[in-house]
């Protein structure tokens, strides 16, 4: 019958272990969650609690499914003032013995804490987007769950080449962030085969009276271009820069359509559950530091639901293993890039009120996961 | 194996004889349920019944129809001959799926923003008892001899054995991530689960309530990210299990002897629920994003018709 030979099928007899959950020894599973009060930029609402949010939620989860097995999650939340000792707060974390930590810090701050850690504690990163932690300068027992620099730029030129907008405008702002994300888009151009044809920074003031309507309209005049890219990771002047440019071109980046792991209009594959409890708790909208922050806490309850082990090595193990798949109410199963501890994720595109897409698009193939087709590679990494 | 296939065809083709009967789709996005002839292969018309209707089942006497409708929070018991509504039952907040027992006296409900199922009397129309369970349940279903209620809550990737008597859970199934429909064999003794993170399919053993087979899929020419199962079920004489694969866009034959995949038939975009006629020679598909339902004779594991019914229609029910 040849109508069989198109049967493809695999057929795992489940030899390994046993899969009822039997009543056991109860276990607690101590978390630390560490922050640092920071000042926010002028046009960014203020939210005191982005990210803890997000890890209260997991951690509610994880004990509604504990409630079966026994398991009872604990958050310590260490919140270290403006000028406080962030090293200090981390090392008594240590001293205690906890083995898995949320971090919600800035990549400098992680840096050192990474080398303050040694490889005791496992430290799950809900903040950073730095490439070089993803690429050169891989820290060794930090686990990253928010999308790369790159990842978001691959997102985004994903989506243009899809729209045919292959010429670029790229309009760079003046913190070392903004180089940072420059970089990253630059790196997307070329691998995706973009050109970018217009290149300039903005030096100008940040005052929107007289930057928006006046001088706008002559910084954009370029040679013309399909797309025009803005790095503006403060949110300094990039919001201005929608509807006043000389040609009627649409705006992407760091403002206008953004790339980002989680977004308030994203409704499908399950998310509208996951947006109503996480409403209903924290009373305000879920941030993308809450959707890391969740996802961490959650990846732990994965893991000690099923090994039943709390120590940060098995933890780890398990984390980095091609067993572990995460529902994360994007479609896709999320798992750990080996090489760089990297979380992969569908990334959302998003304008401010409407969800535009998730990437990667269809047609963006990868040889061993699509998701792969997002940010540095494993054959692209010199990390080990 | 295959020589077996073809017998049991054929016998199951002389045992054919097709009766009038009716499907009823619920179309989520249209706020009304299609009624469907299936072998005159038309859509006779669309009745209006509420916001958002999704789980839709029949009573085991075939004459109410109950539907819940999301957004008006309550499951509706509408007589399956007029379609006209004769009563609201007290499901909880946004019922999305339910289950009934075989005598048509208990529904169990699953509310997936509460972590629980409530317990419905089917006579006095009342919820008698809530059951906690894991993260986000949805699919459920009633052991054919009455005596558990099984529930899949999709973040806490458990199923849960709760007592119909006492309502107490008294065992979980640690299962594949993100379970989302539950569908015991006939005799009782097999819960067959689908896993939409993972892919998979897995056969759990009643009597130890432990995982005896894992089934994956591949299809070809669709990725594997695409391969998302939803509806499962398992005939009566347990030669064949349906599996709605998603977006994969494809009904998976597996034999339910070997659980080996035998064929893939293409039906609709993003292919969701399933149903059998009663005589268990035609399986209904409801395909989510084509509008559309599929009719599949399961005699020759062909897809024959589909019909146009409205959008998004999400769940089935066939009366006889």
């Amino acid at each position: 019958m040849p109508t069989r030979l198109f049967s493809f099928f695999i057929l795992i007899l489940s030899l390994v272990c046993s899969t009822q959950v039997p009543a056991s020894d109860h276990q607690d599973i101590k978390i630390a969650y560490i922050t640092q009060e920071q000042q926010v930029p002028a046009l960014e609402p203020f939210v005191a609690d982005k990210g803890l949010q997000g890890a209260l939620l997991g951690l509610k989860d994880s004990n509604t499914t504990g409630q079966f097995t026994d398991q009872n999650y604990l958050l310590e939340q260490v919140i270290v003032p403006i000028g406080g000792d962030v090293k200090a707060a981390f090392t008594e974390l240590l001293t205690q013995g906890v083995q898995l930590i949320v971090v919600n810090l800035a990549a400098a701050q992680l840096e050192q804490l990474d080398q303050i850690n040694k490889n005791q504690a496992l430290l799950f990163d809900v903040a950073t987007r730095t490439d070089a932690f993803r690429h050169k300068q891989c820290l060794s027992n930090v686990l990253h769950l928010l999308p790369s620099r790159a990842m978001r730029a691959d997102a985004l030129a994903q989506y243009m080449l899809k729209k045919r907008w292959n010429r670029w405008f790229l309009v760079q702002g003046n913190t070392p962030e903004d180089a940072l994300y420059a970089q990253a888009i630059k790196r997307s151009a070329k691998r995706f085969g973009m050109k970018i044809v217009a290149e300039k920074k903005w030096l100008h003031t940040y005052d929107a009276r007289r930057t928006a309507q006046s001088d706008i309209p002559v910084f954009t005049q370029v040679d013309d271009y399909d797309v025009l890219i803005v790095a503006d990771e403060q949110g300094l002047f990039g919001e201005y820069i929608s509807y006043r440019t000389w040609l009627p071109r649409p705006v992407i980046g760091t403002q206008g359509l953004v790339a980002t792991a989680w977004h308030r209009t994203h409704e499908q594959w399950g998310a509208v559950q996951i947006q109503n409890r996480f409403k209903a708790m924290a009373s305000r909208q879920m941030q993308e530091q809450d959707y890391a922050a969740y996802l961490a806490v959650r990846a732990i309850g994965e893991a000690v639901t099923r090994t039943r082990a709390m120590d940060a090595v098995s933890i780890k193990a398990y984390l980095l293993s091609a067993d572990f798949k995460l529902q994360g109410y994007k479609g896709r199963p999320l798992s750990f890039r080996s090489w760089n501890g990297q979380l992969r994720q569908p990334v959302l595109l998003a304008a401010p009120t409407s969800l535009v897409t998730a990437a990667p698009l269809e047609g963006f193939l990868h040889p061993n996961n699509e998701l792969d087709s997002l940010g540095y590679d494993q054959p692209e990494t010199q990390c080990q | 194996m295959n020589i077996k296939v073809l017998l049991s065809s054929a016998l199951l083709l002389i045992s054919t004889s097709s009766t009038a009967e009716t499907v009823f789709v619920s179309l989520e996005k249209d706020n009304a349920i299609a009624v469907v002839d299936p072998i005159a292969g038309k859509l006779i018309k669309t009745v209006n019944i509420g916001q958002r209707p999704r789980g839709i089942k029949l009573s085991p006497d075939a004459q109410t129809l109950y539907i819940a409708v999301s957004d008006d929070d309550t499951v509706l018991e509408v007589d399956a001959n007029t379609l006209s509504v004769i009563g609201k039952l007290p499901s909880g907040e946004d019922p999305e799926t339910f289950a009934i027992n075989s005598l048509g006296t208990r529904m169990y409900v699953s509310n997936e923003d509460d972590n629980q199922v409530t317990v419905i009397d089917l006579q006095s129309k009342q919820a008698v008892a809530t059951v906690a369970v894991g993260v986000e349940p949805e699919g459920i279903a009633v052991s054919p001899d009455n005596q558990w209620i099984v529930s899949a809550s999709e973040t806490t990737n458990m199923v849960h054995w709760i007592d119909a008597k006492t309502h107490e859970i008294k065992a979980n199934t640690l299962v594949d991530p993100r379970p989302r429909a539950l569908s015991f064999s006939a005799d009782g003794q097999q819960l067959w689960v689908t896993s939409e993170i993972n892919g998979s399919l897995m056969v759990i053993d009643v009597a130890t309530k432990e995982i005896t087979q894992r089934i994956h899929f591949a299809v070809p020419g669709v990725g594997k990210e695409k391969i998302q199962p939803v509806g499962v079920v398992v005939d009566d004489i347990h030669q064949w299990a349906y599996v709605a694969l998603g977006p994969a866009n494809r009904v998976a034959v597996v034999n339910a002897q070997t659980y080996k995949v035998e064929k893939y038939l293409l039906v609709g975009a993003r292919v969701w629920n399933l149903a059998f006629s009663p005589d268990q020679q035609r399986l209904y598909t409801t395909n989510g994003v084509s509008h559309d339902i599929s009719i599949i004779d399961l005699a020759e594991h062909k897809v024959t018709k589909s019909i146009a019914v409205g959008r998004y229609p999400w769940g089935l029910a066939v009366k006889p």
